[in-house]
């Protein structure tokens, strides 16, 4: 009974701390961005002040802005907690794993850009009805890649649960499995696409023409846009968790003992801070693809992904 | 050859047409020949331009008691024409340029809005610069307008402006602006698009009018260059100095060579420090931060430079009526000559970067095509008319002093797409580095400024310089005491407005912000 509590205890820290840490990773890519393009850095803290900034602030809502519009932040939010929850960050063997497996993960993201969309349409302006057709295109096309890519990792590890997933791969040890490859740079490729990061979307611009997600939210103020802000930290976060426990689960804690804790969070924490310089590395050196060369993007991480199945399904099936 | 040889097939041409014109003597107007012509001829003489291959440079009209007097300049193979005719101020109604030349279109119905000219045979009725500060009936040009307007109590909302609409199934219309995310000036664009491609593209510029004709009346020689001067901030040496050379010459006075030599190699510093700035900005509009980054690091450097040596980073108000207002101190020669060539190691070095990249390359090639044949069309000059085979640049084809003396390579290429116009940019920066180092080294000794005697009443100037963005025409007429009378500046943005609208179709509406940024049109200088 004492340690059923104490797994609830420190699956609710978990979750608050991926909810908690998600502005920080943010900060981090930024700060690295600014270092690779010779600029002075804010800090890896500036996320929060932004958050807490926009807490603050009073809104405007669009005369016309129905009761969805008013919703869909607290709906994206919570689609994004309830991932974070099933996410594995510094312990398997959670409960909340249980909750849901990798699938049920993709469908929070859909939940959550379903009615994004639709609030991008609610306010009626041409920029919010653009954002919403292009990020269902991108969606659209970044979904089965990523479910393809969800497939292949399940059927190694015969589960869809990220968790037993997780300690599968640790306990097989170091393999080298040619459908993980395929698998990581298709995950890779979805995670660059739905994360609205570069070459796809330009999660800097102020310019509303070319904007993918940020045009859906462009009439979004105050405390509604701290959530969403909030929300696509989190939503970063959990695809650069899902890697790394997928492709690099090494130090996690497979026990709730303090050193396994800790060690487990001083792991995990390197390794997102290695995933964001990968990341940055890749948004300097590459300028934004034209917006119908994001359909020949996604679609070569679905052939990759389709490829890792297949190699899984001839190679690594023991015949 | 003379002007007046360059253009003397095209007067036989009209007096074989039945077109009477009068050549008449204008010697502040030089290198431009002055005719006047029938009001009812007006309209013929454009199709006649227009036949012969005339560029349509700019029309301005004067409120002269009785009449308005309106003139209209075409350049052809480097020299220039000034056509004159009268209206009177009762019925002012003149045929249209525009039937033989679209770029004539906003120029004149901004010429019906400030001075209320009507355009008999003009296709487009509708108001351009007025929106809702001024009546329909009020006409601010004239003289009986008062300087500071009579404005409403609030400037009721400008709703009514028809713009093109587009029907079928899927068409939908993008808004954009007046005011525009990100520091950069109001205009409201109208996209027509179905699905992400542009079917039309509509602008309403006129939101940043200043009044700047009418507040230059009854300013003095020097009040006149510090308002050209702000025309339009990014190019203000250039309208600077083409305001100062039509004051120049309406007055007669001759400018110390040290002060030419001066004033050129602010222009130049201007065009370097523009250019560099607009390609990091473009790479900025294609996300490629590292590249903006990096430029507007150069840009700016480069413009400490400029604030150490002339005392404004824009050299601002650096360019007086008779001369310069600063001199050059020796120590900055051989420092601009060093950092010119540091300069352009570091951009060769950058473009070496973003040349390697296929990402750049897939944005830039093949978007926002100005086809040659819309550039000529339009008469558009600058980077713009270069980049899409208009071989033309007032420094090498119409040279006034120093560049007589200097040798101007003037880039050209035939594509005209967002690549052409950046190529071009790029190697006008390299134009100009040989140019700044020409002007370093030949820089003669002496005064920097001549002194300053007003004109005759009536004298009037020509100025025409090749600033950054192109050929800048300004008119200036004096009137009593040495006070300006008439001040006109065009700024090529007047050319390069419309060919943004025509070279956006097709494309995709994402696209729009780099073909926008590698225009750049000036909304101060447009709207005026």
């Amino acid at each position: 009974m004492d340690s059923q509590l104490i797994a609830w205890v420190l699956a609710a820290a978990q979750a608050l701390l991926f909810v908690a840490a998600a502005p920080l990773l943010a900060g981090w890519v930024k700060c690295v961005k600014c270092r690779l393009q010779n600029r002075a850095a804010p800090s890896v803290w500036q996320p929060y002040r932004d958050l807490a900034k926009l807490l603050k602030k009073r809104m405007v809502l669009a005369e016309n802005a129905s009761w969805l519009f008013r919703a869909v932040p607290y709906i994206v939010f919570g689609a994004m907690l309830l991932a974070a929850a099933v996410v594995p960050l510094i312990a398997v063997r959670l409960p909340t794993a249980a909750i849901a497996d990798v699938i049920v993960l993709v469908g929070f993201f859909a939940l959550a850009r379903f009615f994004t969309a639709l609030a991008g349409m609610d306010i009626g302006t041409a920029f919010g009805g653009m954002g919403a057709s292009r990020e269902m295109m991108v969606s659209a096309l970044a979904e089965p890649a990523l479910l393809m890519a969800a497939f292949t990792l399940s059927m190694t590890a015969a589960t869809t649960n990220l968790s037993i997933a997780t300690e599968y791969v640790l306990q097989a040890g170091l393999v080298l499995r040619p459908s993980f490859l395929f698998a990581l740079l298709a995950l890779a490729m979805v995670t660059v696409a739905e994360c609205s990061r570069i070459p796809v979307d330009n999660p800097a611009t102020h310019l509303e023409l070319t904007m993918l997600h940020e045009a859906m939210i462009l009439e979004y103020g105050g405390r509604y846009l701290a959530l969403i802000e909030w929300a696509s930290q989190i939503k970063l976060m959990i695809y650069a968790v899902v890697i790394v426990d997928f492709f690099l689960p090494w130090g996690i804690a497979r026990e709730f003992t303090a050193a396994a804790l800790a060690v487990g969070a001083v792991a995990v924490t390197a390794k997102l801070m290695l995933l964001g310089v990968l990341l940055v590395a890749w948004e300097t050196v590459l300028a934004k693809m034209r917006l119908f060369r994001v359909p020949q993007f996604l679609g070569f991480a679905f052939l990759l992904s389709v490829l890792g199945m297949l190699t899984h399904v001839v190679l690594e099936t023991g015949g | 050859m003379t002007p007046t040889e360059s253009f003397a097939p095209f007067l036989q041409r009209l007096a074989a047409a039945d077109l009477i014109c009068e050549q008449q003597a204008a010697r502040g107007l030089a290198p431009a020949q002055l005719v006047a012509v029938q009001a009812e001829d007006w309209g013929r003489l454009g199709n006649e331009a227009s036949v012969w291959g005339c560029r349509w440079v700019a029309c301005w009209g004067e409120d002269v008691a009785d009449a308005i007097r309106i003139s209209a300049c075409f350049e052809h193979a480097g020299a220039y024409l000034v056509a004159r005719t009268a209206v009177p101020r009762a019925t002012p109604a003149l045929p249209s340029h525009t039937p033989s030349y679209p770029g004539a279109d906003r120029p004149e119905r901004h010429l019906r809005d400030m001075l209320g000219v009507v355009f008999t045979d003009h296709p487009d009725a509708r108001r351009w610069t007025r929106h809702q500060a001024w009546k329909d009936s009020e006409y601010p040009l004239r003289r009986d307008f008062p300087a500071a307007g009579r404005p409403p109590a609030q400037t009721p909302a400008d709703h009514q402006y028809n713009f093109l609409p587009a029907h079928g199934s899927g068409v939908y219309e993008i808004p954009v602006g007046p005011v525009h995310a990100g520091v950069i000036e109001p205009g409201h664009f109208r996209f027509q698009a179905v699905g992400e491609t542009v079917l039309n593209l509509e602008e309403r510029l006129g939101y940043v009018h200043k009044g700047i004709e009418k507040i230059a009346e009854g300013r003095d020689a020097g009040g006149l260059a510090r308002l050209a001067g702000r025309v339009s901030g990014d190019s203000t040496v250039a309208h600077a100095w083409a305001a100062c050379m039509a004051m120049e010459k309406a007055a007669r006075v001759e400018v110390p060579q040290r002060a030419l030599w001066l004033r050129a190699l602010m222009c130049e510093r201007e065009r370097v420090a523009n250019h560099v700035g607009d390609i990091g900005a473009m790479l900025n509009d294609i996300a490629f931060a590292f590249g903006f980054i990096q430029f507007a690091r150069l840009r700016e450097q480069w413009q400490r430079v400029s604030r150490e040596a002339f005392g404004h980073r824009f050299m601002m108000d650096c360019i007086v009526p008779g001369g310069v207002g600063v001199d050059l101190d020796e120590r900055f020669i051989s420092a601009m000559r060093d950092e010119a060539d540091a300069l352009r190691k570091q951009i060769g070095k950058l473009m070496a970067i973003v040349n390697d990249l296929p990402s750049v390359a897939d944005r830039v090639r093949g978007a926002g095509v100005l086809k040659p044949e819309y550039a000529k069309a339009l008469g558009c000059v600058g980077y713009v008319g270069r980049a899409s085979g208009m071989n033309f640049d007032v420094r090498r084809d119409a040279p006034y002093p120093p560049y007589d003396r200097l040798k101007v390579a003037v880039p050209l290429h035939h594509y005209g797409d967002v690549n052409a116009r950046a190529r071009t940019r790029l190697e006008e920066i390299a134009a100009s580095f040989d140019l700044i180092e020409a002007l370093l080294a030949g820089l003669p000794a002496g005064p920097i400024r001549a002194g300053w005697g007003a004109p005759a009443p009536g004298a009037e100037g020509l100025g025409l310089v090749e600033g950054w963005r192109g050929e800048i025409m300004t008119f200036v007429r004096f009137g009593e005491d040495g006070r300006i009378a008439r001040f006109f500046p065009r700024d090529p943005s007047w050319t390069t407005w419309p060919a943004l609208e025509l070279l956006i179709h097709d494309n995709i509406v994402p696209d729009f912000p780099v073909c926008n940024k590698s225009v750049n049109g000036s909304y101060s200088g447009h709207d005026l």
